[in-house]
């Protein structure tokens, strides 16, 4: 009997010692640490717009809202282990913890602004057909296979919907290039690859441009 | 007989050289400008360079001043008087007139801070939150589009700039508030001396 008053009581200590712990993890996190997550989210916003919907400046900052977590995720990895290359992330995703990192994907996973558009309009048409079709002649698979029918993205697989024009075009255009680098077996980018290299720079655009709109 | 010839060619000559590249110099009121900007408009103190500034920045910026969103101690007494009469149309020809002079550095930074104000410029300082300024500025702080080129011009004005954000002017200039308001007095002097020796 005493025995197990004196474990229950151990057992209380811990979980008082373990609750302070925590509330103090959430203090930081939450509080006015610039490491904590609402100074991560204001810096995240700072470049990826206020919303989350993306920003044009001399290079074109991608859109997060409505991204899957789990790909947002898997590119902060790559950055940091060289698998994508990108000065400026590289040195941004060294400064998320995973918890902190967890929370700010789950919050531009549930933003949904306008999006940007800003595609030339004059090859629509050609990317729907593309986007939904592919070209069985070039084989290009279609992208909503992957993407889905509404370009939302699944897990590690992107959304695009929504995406800045020459975002998505430069990324079209450099497969090989930027991502997959390093062959990890847990980096998914490769395939791309050969999924768009019969493609032209006018189809690329079309694609590129269908998404810019689409919501 | 010969002299009206002569007459008529000297005629000719002056229409000739008025009609010709009368263009922005001549239809735009440009010595106004060259005052304080100075005669090849490379800035004189206070009063940015805008050789070489993006167009579409130049523009915008005359249209702030116009509409006082732009709202600095500098702008409310020079600058809106300025432009409060601008249509949009002239101060697009402004705009293009002075975006196409050729611009020389400023090299008016302190040289020993120049290495910490570029790597703040490439990388910004991840770690208290200051977000790179190559992404909107460009690698050789060369502009884009509406963005500003800051490469070369004077580090007072850099300076300045830099510090009015979290002085609460040109709110409305959104991102550039909140990612100055993140740079310390120190950090905000070696960028504006580094950017000030940028070709």
């Amino acid at each position: 009997m005493k025995i197990v008053g004196l474990r229950l009581a151990t057992t209380a200590v811990f979980a008082l010692a373990f609750a302070f712990a925590v509330q103090a993890a959430d203090r930081d996190e939450g509080g006015n640490s610039p490491h904590g997550f609402q100074a991560k989210l204001e810096y995240c916003k700072t470049c990826h717009g206020l919303s989350g919907e993306g920003y044009r400046g001399y290079f074109p900052m991608p859109r997060l809202a409505g991204q899957q977590p789990k790909y947002i995720e898997n590119q902060l990895r790559a950055f940091i282990e060289r698998r994508r290359v990108n000065p400026v992330m590289f040195n941004v995703a060294h400064v998320l913890s995973p918890s902190t990192l967890a929370s700010l994907s789950e919050h531009f996973r549930n933003l949904n602004p306008e999006p940007i558009g800003g595609g030339p309009k004059d090859h629509m048409a050609l990317g729907k057909t593309i986007y939904e079709q592919g070209l069985p002649e070039s084989n290009v698979p279609a992208c909503s296979a992957c993407h889905g029918p509404e370009a939302k993205g699944h897990e590690e697989i992107p959304r695009l919907a929504g995406q800045l024009f020459p975002y998505t075009l430069k990324a079209l255009s450099y497969w090989g290039k930027e991502r997959g680098l390093g062959g990890s077996r847990d980096d998914t980018s490769a395939i791309m690859v050969p999924t768009t290299h019969n493609l032209t720079h006018e189809q690329m655009s079309a694609i590129a441009a269908y998404l810019s709109y689409m919501k | 007989m010969k002299r009206i010839t002569s007459k008529r060619a000297v005629l000719a000559i002056i229409l000739a050289c008025a009609a010709n590249p009368l263009s922005a110099q001549e239809s735009l009121p440009i010595r106004n400008c060259t005052w304080c900007h100075g005669a090849s408009a490379q800035g004189y103190t206070s009063a940015p360079r805008l050789a070489g500034q993006t167009h579409r920045y130049i523009e915008n910026s005359l249209l702030s001043f116009k509409n006082h969103t732009r709202d600095n101690p500098n702008s409310k007494q020079y600058m809106w008087g300025a432009a409060g009469n601008l249509s949009r149309e002239t101060a697009r020809g402004f705009a293009v007139y002075f975006s196409e002079l050729p611009a020389s550095p400023a090299n008016d930074g302190d040289e020993a801070l120049a290495t910490e104000g570029k790597s703040i410029y490439v990388d910004g300082r991840p770690d208290s939150n200051v977000v790179s300024c190559i992404v909107c500025h460009g690698p050789n702080a060369e502009g884009f589009e509406g963005i500003p080129r800051l490469g070369g011009m004077g580090h007072d004005y850099l300076k300045r700039r830099l510090e009015q954000w979290n002085e609460g002017y040109h709110a409305a200039a959104e991102p550039m508030p909140r990612i100055a308001k993140r740079l310390s007095a120190n950090e905000i002097e070696a960028l504006a001396s580094y950017l000030s020796f940028v070709r």
